[in-house]
């Protein structure tokens, strides 16, 4: 019997969500007894780093499954984690990771739940916490199944490391898909919004995208990744990509700064999982400061330039 | 050409979030309940796909009586039919496999990226795995040319752009079109357009909410003067650890 741990590898790395999820399944194994399975469908595979990070084994796949493909990875995940009898699988809730949990899920008839927040507790069945409500309310739910797939929101579950070795093992599974992958368009160089520890977000208080500098230099320093409120990205200022709120993106970094923002309640759905929430905003009124940890009741561009300065 | 849309009924963005039950349940009294924006994304772009193609967009949704008003909806934008699966919602597991039973033989399905109240965004996979065909999640542009199906998608840090022959499922990501506004003469075709009534099939099981929990209230802001602003820095540095 096997946790098994889906491994994203992507443009040269291993996923951070990937070691979270790998971290996770760690822990929860220390309590079950049961092994942690890393399963690794494509690039080259380093069992060092997975080893480190949680798993017992490394199962790697050294056929080429050809370009991501929600169809043949989930068969091809799906077999192996039947040839590991995987009791619990564990998919980072990332835009892949949740395109291939169902599809896993459906072949290994397995009750499945996304958006998971924190280790399953399994002391009285098996129970997982998932966020709902786009982040305004959480939901325990039980999953009754012999196997089990879960997909863990990132950031999540702390990254750990353990002094140990994983044993690799090479498989060939190949699966054909019908999705045929046209081109991709990678923004090179940028945080993964829904990944990034930190964000610095803007709203219509920036007043126009001339003046996002600010906000990049920002987030340069401070190694965060940029978002914005709906209508910045409605007007075209910033791309719909960074938007986050309840018709947006749902993320919970450590740390976001919500600069001339007003704090609307479908604003504060996608991101009031946060841990920490900073609000800067002119208006001492302005909804954001009840949702936030600190807040600077002042102009943004007398504000920032400070924050900038500080933060070099 | 047939469209299949998957509809699904959803609290209003603006609704405050409480429980019932000693948390066991979705405080319902005094919701106003409205078509997911991410279907009226998904049945936007099916109705012009159909109309270029000359085509028909069928809605589905599981759900009980309770949802016609929104199904009307659905139909006041354009669609020419709508089922209603006979079932209290429960699980993605559960609608996915009422959903799978009626929506063999369509050209393309269509789905939301996922429901803003559970935000489970599974049913397209679900149904794809369960239908064996493709499916291709979080579109943000579907293209119907020479007989094939064109899409971009998000991807994690980027976007791609994939095609597919023959029938598969798609989710709506909020790029894709701009959601249609139904007209007085859609309201009132909507009146007579079919609705048909079918009784779930599987009864499939799959998770149970047990309990429901709200985040814990913020302690309160800490304010720190405009003209001070660096000090924010060295207090997320040295007392909230975040930097
Ligand atoms: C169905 C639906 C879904 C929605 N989904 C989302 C969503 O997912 N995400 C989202 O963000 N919104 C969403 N909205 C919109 C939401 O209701 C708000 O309208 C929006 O969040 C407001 O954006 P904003 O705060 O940038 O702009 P505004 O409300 O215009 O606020 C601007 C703020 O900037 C402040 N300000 C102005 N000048 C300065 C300055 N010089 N320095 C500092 N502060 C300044 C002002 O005091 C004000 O508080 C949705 C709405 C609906 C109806
Ligand atoms: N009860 C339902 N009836 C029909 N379609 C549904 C239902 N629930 C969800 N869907 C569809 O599945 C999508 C994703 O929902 P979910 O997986 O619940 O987040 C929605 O946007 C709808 O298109």
């Amino acid at each position: 019997m096997s946790l098994v741990v889906f491994i994203e590898f992507a443009d040269g790395v291993y996923k951070k969500s990937s070691l979270e999820a790998l971290s996770m399944a760690r822990s929860l194994a220390e309590s079950t007894q049961q092994k942690v399975v890393a399963v690794q469908l494509n690039g080259p595979c380093d069992s060092q780093i997975l080893g480190q990070h949680g798993a017992h084994k490394v199962l790697h796949n050294g056929s080429d499954l050809g370009a991501f493909a929600a169809d043949s990875w989930g068969k091809a995940l799906a077999q192996m984690c039947q040839e590991t009898q995987a009791e619990v699988v564990i998919i980072s809730n990332t835009y892949s990771g949740k395109s291939l949990a169902p599809r896993v899920a459906h072949e290994l008839k397995a009750d499945m739940a996304s958006q998971v927040v924190s280790m399953p507790e399994t002391s009285n069945g098996f129970r997982v916490k998932r966020s709902v409500f786009s982040g305004k309310a959480f939901a325990w739910v039980q999953l009754t199944s012999p196997i089990k797939v879960l997909a863990l929101t990132p950031n999540s579950f702390p990254i750990q490391t353990w002094n140990e070795s994983a044993s690799l093992e090479t498989t060939q599974v190949s699966a054909s898909s019908t999705i045929q992958v046209e081109s991709v368009q990678k923004v090179s160089g940028k945080i993964p919004l829904t990944e990034a520890e930190i964000v610095v977000s803007g709203g219509r208080g920036m007043k126009g995208p001339e003046h996002w500098g600010m906000i990049e230099t920002l987030a340069n320093q401070l190694g965060a990744a940029t978002a914005c409120s709906k209508p910045v990205s409605d007007m075209g200022w910033r791309p719909h990509s960074e938007h986050v709120g309840q018709t947006g993106i749902t993320i919970k970094p450590n740390l976001y700064i919500a600069v001339g923002i007003s704090g609307a309640i479908q604003h504060l759905a996608g991101v009031s999982s946060s841990k920490v929430i900073v609000a800067i905003n002119k208006d001492p009124e302005a909804p954001f400061f009840k949702a936030a940890d600190y807040g600077i009741v002042g102009d943004a561009f007398e504000v920032l330039p400070q924050l900038i300065e500080a933060s070099k | 050409m047939n469209i299949l849309v998957c509809i699904s009924v959803v609290p209003d963005t603006t609704t405050k979030i409480s429980f019932t039950d000693n948390d066991t349940a979705f405080q319902t009294s005094g919701v106003q309940f409205i078509l997911n924006p991410y279907d009226e994304l998904a049945l936007t772009r099916g109705l012009e796909i159909a109309e270029a193609n000359g085509g028909k967009v069928t809605v589905v949704h599981v759900g009980l009586s309770d949802s016609e008003a929104v199904i009307r909806k659905a139909l006041s934008m354009g669609a020419e039919a709508a089922i209603r699966i006979n079932a209290a919602p429960t699980d993605a597991q559960q609608v996915a496999s009422e959903l799978a039973a009626i929506a063999g033989g369509y050209d393309l399905i269509l789905t939301g990226r996922e429901s803003i109240d559970y935000n489970g965004g599974l049913i397209c996979g679900l149904l794809g795995a369960a239908l064996n065909i493709p499916s291709i999640n979080v579109v943000t542009r579907i293209d119907y040319i020479n007989g094939t199906w064109s899409f971009d998608r998000d991807i994690d840090g980027g976007k791609e752009s994939v095609s597919v022959q023959g029938p598969c499922v798609a989710s709506a990501q909020k790029d894709l079109c701009e959601p249609r506004i139904p007209n007085m003469r859609g309201i009132m075709a909507a009146r007579t357009k079919p609705l048909t009534v079918l009784e779930p099939k599987n009864n499939a099981s799959g998770v149970t909410y047990t309990q429901f929990e709200l985040p814990a209230p913020k302690q309160g802001v800490k304010l720190i003067d405009p003209s001070q602003a660096a000090e924010l820095i060295s207090l997320l540095k040295n007392e909230a650890k975040v930097l």
